[in-house]
């Protein structure tokens, strides 16, 4: 780890004052669980890291006038536990299933949101896209856990956890800098990176993404995760929905697939197709089926079309209470 | 980079030549129900939790070193080849240790530089361990293994004649296998042919991992003969009973193989191959089968007891984990009618006696030995000192519950605190050693255990999850120390076996040569809600107690893995070709059954 200057302020205007207009000056520091990882391995060498867990405004779960707001500095187990969570049982699985008790203590749910892709090949130096000699090395190397839908050029998995939930709830985060705020769609936070200078996120390196915002409307909502062991393991395929109901049927739906592409894949033509209908095994298997429709798969990677598949199946099931 | 396609690795292979015994082709012609399949089981590492490396402190002319280490004796003998000084100048330390597996014999080359750091900065202590990458990478791993398997039989079961192809890596240095060991357990088979094929490829060389060889020969030998079983529509047990007289202990392994059916409800759960049960979730049965040698290596022990009653029973010997030092504290306790807090063990330390290093499950048999006639040599002693003070002769004294007493007299007796006092100012002090012919010819050690594990497994066939429910193990080691340790090694090795059959794989990158999962978030290891429920058997019988004391760290790792990939089998009606049983493995194999 390359020697960093840390600063911990106690207020979030101070906090946006030390940030600076590269990735390179400053980055923040919430739980540590992925950006001290990739500060030992030289991924990111910061020459300021900004501790913002002393910052009360950024913590907190509460009811506002729209919705349920969370604050970026909430951990996995606090979100997992809170009493406003009872209606959002999508979001509650996702915090569970997240690696271990340690990890649900000291991950924040901002720093699930804004943490780098797992892809190997980025972890072990060839940047976001995984390039090496002009060409990316995923297609002809070992893309077992890469993407399934995107295309390209990027490869890497969205590794947000409450990404796919929160998109499909119609959440939006907010990002605070020195010269103001912008309130961004969860869906619109997540971007496909089209060259190695880009990023996977729409943060900006002076910006700090400070709550979650969650809308009012209810609906039925569950998440499938399908991960190969039980606990610590990033899942291979995950689908979150959320059902606004019309009676015993859906009247609008949202059907989000997660670990399957560089960001959230929201399943559009499954949405459509759940509208009007009557959740049970022959819909969610025929809305499962859709949803997985265009998928691309690698060279190692097609059984992540079928887990996408149940992963959507088993939600939907979920969240109709016929599982 | 790979060696999955024997085809593919061109001069990088070096065959070592075929092995026939018997007319394999006639017995083919003349067999009723032929089987083939291919198996494959990955490159492993030893994924130690503490990894390789040491503490080294050069001290004038001395060199203090406390390596992480299984062989606490002779690895400062060879850092001192390495560091160019008189071995009696290096005193090596080692109180505990975190994992080895085989992997940590030698002081490495990482211990030479610690050394030279330690020197060049005029004697400061150097700690070097590596880090996770570096050891996932470069200390150590257990070789894959390919196999191609033809086998034949009788209708009736009889197994009559077994091929097979193998081939191995174990990185830079090729990868051997005992082929004479094929099929595994099952080994007086008449008709077989085997060919073997060393693989070498530019990645870390193997080293010892619990068991060499063995868990790779169980699970092909199981593996294929399981499928032998199926082609026959034959029940597992049933066809592995039936072969029972061709196995190395026929005895024992049909009274283990009916044990371990009766601790996993064979006769409630057992069906034959696919379990035609409705919905995604199919259970199944498997069987997998070990054995192993285990003679206790030389060790030699000093035993002194102090004026006061204190006791020391020294040797240079190391824990791995497995509680020898409480093992060599029962048998001194034992032979002196003490509790084990009232004798001090003292190992892990160059300045006690030598002592064998720990692998290939010799430790148990080398230092109980060595203890044992190293506290009857004191306890000798003592009587002789005491015969005249209590008017009883030497061979007629003994030591019980804290006191020594005239044989089945306690009348006549006195405390171990009294009767030491007796020594006046001057210790005893006595030597024991374990020479193994000797003691084998006593009947203290031995050596060749067997055991069986049963794993019940259920497959969601939707994801390709397979998730343990039970493991069953059933073992031998000979006369049982300590049943709770015992146990423990059982319960260790299962979980072992779990992590091998289900998740773990180093995964190479054929692009750029790198180990792509030297870490342990993707190189995978079960977690405790991935294991099920472990029932382990000790086989203690009175036959097994007579054969003496025989080391137990190999064998339970070995059968695990064949019995959970023939669980598989068995749930979903078709094999998965290739461990770790992935999602992404066995969907395939799914789907290979559905077009088949």
């Amino acid at each position: 780890m390359e020697r960093f200057e840390y600063a911990s302020p106690a207020t979030l205007k101070e906090a946006t004052a030390l940030l600076g207009s590269s990735w390179s000056d400053a980055q923040v520091l919430a739980g540590g669980t992925d950006l001290i990882s990739l500060m030992k391995e030289y991924l990111v060498s910061p020459k300021r890291v900004v501790n913002i867990k002393s910052i009360g405004e950024l913590g907190g779960i509460s009811k506002t006038g729209a919705g349920v707001r969370i604050g970026a500095t909430v951990t996995f187990d606090e979100l997992s536990a809170h009493p406003l969570m009872r209606d959002y049982p999508s979001l509650v699985t996702a915090a569970l299933g997240v690696a271990s008790p340690q990890i649900r203590n000291m991950g924040t749910v901002g720093g699930d949101l804004c943490q780098r892709p797992r892809c190997w090949y980025y972890r072990g130096g060839y940047g976001l896209l995984a390039m090496k000699d002009g060409k990316s090395l995923v297609p002809d190397g070992e893309n077992r856990y890469h993407a399934i839908f995107g295309g390209g050029p990027a490869y890497f998995v969205s590794p947000s956890s409450l990404g796919p939930a929160l998109v499909a709830l119609g959440a939006q985060v907010k990002l605070v800098s020195p010269s103001g705020s912008r309130t961004v769609g969860v869906d619109q936070f997540f971007v496909i990176p089209k060259s190695d200078t880009e990023r996977e996120t729409a943060i900006q390196s002076d910006e700090i993404l400070t709550e979650i915002l969650i809308p009012a409307a209810r609906t039925k909502n569950a998440t499938y995760e399908v991960r190969h062991k039980d606990a610590l393991d990033w899942p291979l395929a995950t689908a979150s929905v959320a059902l606004k109901m019309n009676g015993s049927k859906v009247g609008s739906a949202r059907v989000v697939l997660g670990h399957v592409a560089p960001t959230p894949w929201p399943a559009a033509a499954a949405e459509k197709a759940l509208a009007g209908k009557s959740i049970d095994e022959a819909t969610a298997e025929e809305a499962a089926a859709i949803a997985v429709d265009g998928a691309q798969p690698l060279s190692q990677n097609g059984y992540k079309v079928q887990l996408a598949k149940v992963a959507v199946k088993r939600a939907l099931l979920e969240a109709a209470g016929k599982a | 980079m790979h060696e999955h396609d024997l085809s593919k690795v061109g001069t990088r292979a070096k065959p070592a030549g075929e092995q026939v015994a018997g007319d394999p082709d006639k017995a083919f012609q003349e067999a009723e129900v032929t089987s083939e399949g291919e198996y494959g089981i990955p490159v492993i590492t030893h994924c130690c939790l503490e990894p390789h490396g040491q503490v080294v402190q050069w001290n004038g002319d001395k060199v203090e070193y406390w390596p992480s280490t299984q062989n606490v004796t002779q690895v400062g003998n060879d850092l001192a080849k390495l560091i160019e000084v008189p071995a009696n100048q290096i005193h090596t330390h080692m109180d505990y240790m975190g994992g080895g597996f085989g992997s940590k014999f030698p002081p490495d080359l990482w211990g030479a530089e610690a050394a030279q750091l330690s020197k060049m900065s005029g004697g400061r202590p150097v700690k070097l361990f590596l880090d996770r990458a570096t050891e996932l990478t470069i200390a150590g791993n257990r070789p894959s293994v390919f196999a191609k398997v033809k086998t034949g039989a009788k209708k009736d079961g009889t197994i009559t004649v077994w091929q097979s192809q193998t081939w191995a890596t174990g990185g830079y240095t090729g990868g051997n296998l005992n082929v004479s060991l094929f099929p595994y357990v099952f080994n007086k088979l008449e008709n077989k042919r085997l060919n073997h094929t060393a693989v070498s490829i530019n990645a870390g060389s193997a080293r010892a991992w619990r068991a060499p060889n063995h868990p790779q020969l169980s699970f092909v030998t199981c593996s294929a003969l399981e499928d032998l079983a199926a082609k026959l529509n034959m029940d597992a047990l049933a066809f592995f009973l039936k072969n029972i007289e061709i196995t190395t202990r026929p005895q024992v392994y049909k009274a283990q193989l009916e044990k371990a059916a009766e601790m996993i409800e064979w006769k409630k759960y057992a069906h034959l191959r696919s379990d035609t049960t409705k919905g995604p979730v199919k259970r199944g049965l498997g069987i997998g089968v070990n054995t192993w040698g285990g003679l206790g290596h030389d060790s030699q022990c000093r035993v002194t007891i102090h004026p006061d009653g204190s006791v020391d029973v020294d040797l240079c010997s190391q824990d791995l984990g497995t509680a020898t030092r409480t093992m060599i504290a029962m048998v001194a306790a034992e032979t002196f009618g003490l509790t084990i807090n009232q004798v001090k063990v003292g190992i892990g330390d160059t300045q006690f006696p030598p002592s064998g290093g720990s692998g290939g499950s010799t430790t148990i048999g080398g230092v109980t030995v060595s203890t044992r006639k190293a506290t009857v040599n004191a306890l000798g002693k003592l009587f002789d000192l005491l015969s005249p003070v209590m008017g009883v002769p030497a061979d007629g004294l003994e030591a019980v519950d804290g006191r020594i007493q005239q044989k089945g007299n306690p009348s006549k007796s006195m405390t171990w605190q009294q009767a030491c006092a007796k020594m006046g100012t001057q210790s005893i002090s006595e030597m024991g050693q374990n020479k193994q012919a000797e003691a084998v010819k006593e009947g203290l050690i031995n050596q060749g255990t067997s055991g069986v594990q049963m794993a019940d497994v259920s497959v969601d066939t939707d994801t390709g999850i397979v998730k343990m429910n039970r493991m069953v193990a059933v073992q031998d080691c000979g006369l049982v120390v300590n049943p709770k340790t015992a146990e423990s090694q059982v319960f260790g090795a299962c979980i072992m076996s779990c992590c091998a059959a289900l998740m773990e794989e180093r995964i190479m990158d054929q692009q750029t040569g790198r180990v792509l999962n030297p870490d342990m978030e993707f190189y995978k290891l079960a977690g405790i809600s991935d294991i099920g429920e472990i029932i382990v058997h000790m086989d203690i019988t009175p036959e097994h107690d007579a054969r003496g004391i025989i080391g137990l760290g190999e064998p339970p790792a070995v059968g695990g893995v064949a019995a959970i990939s023939n669980a598989v089998a068995n749930a979903i009606g078709v094999r998965v070709p290739m461990v770790p049983l992935t999602p992404n493995r066995v969907l395939a194999a799914l789907s290979q059954r559905r077009i088949g």
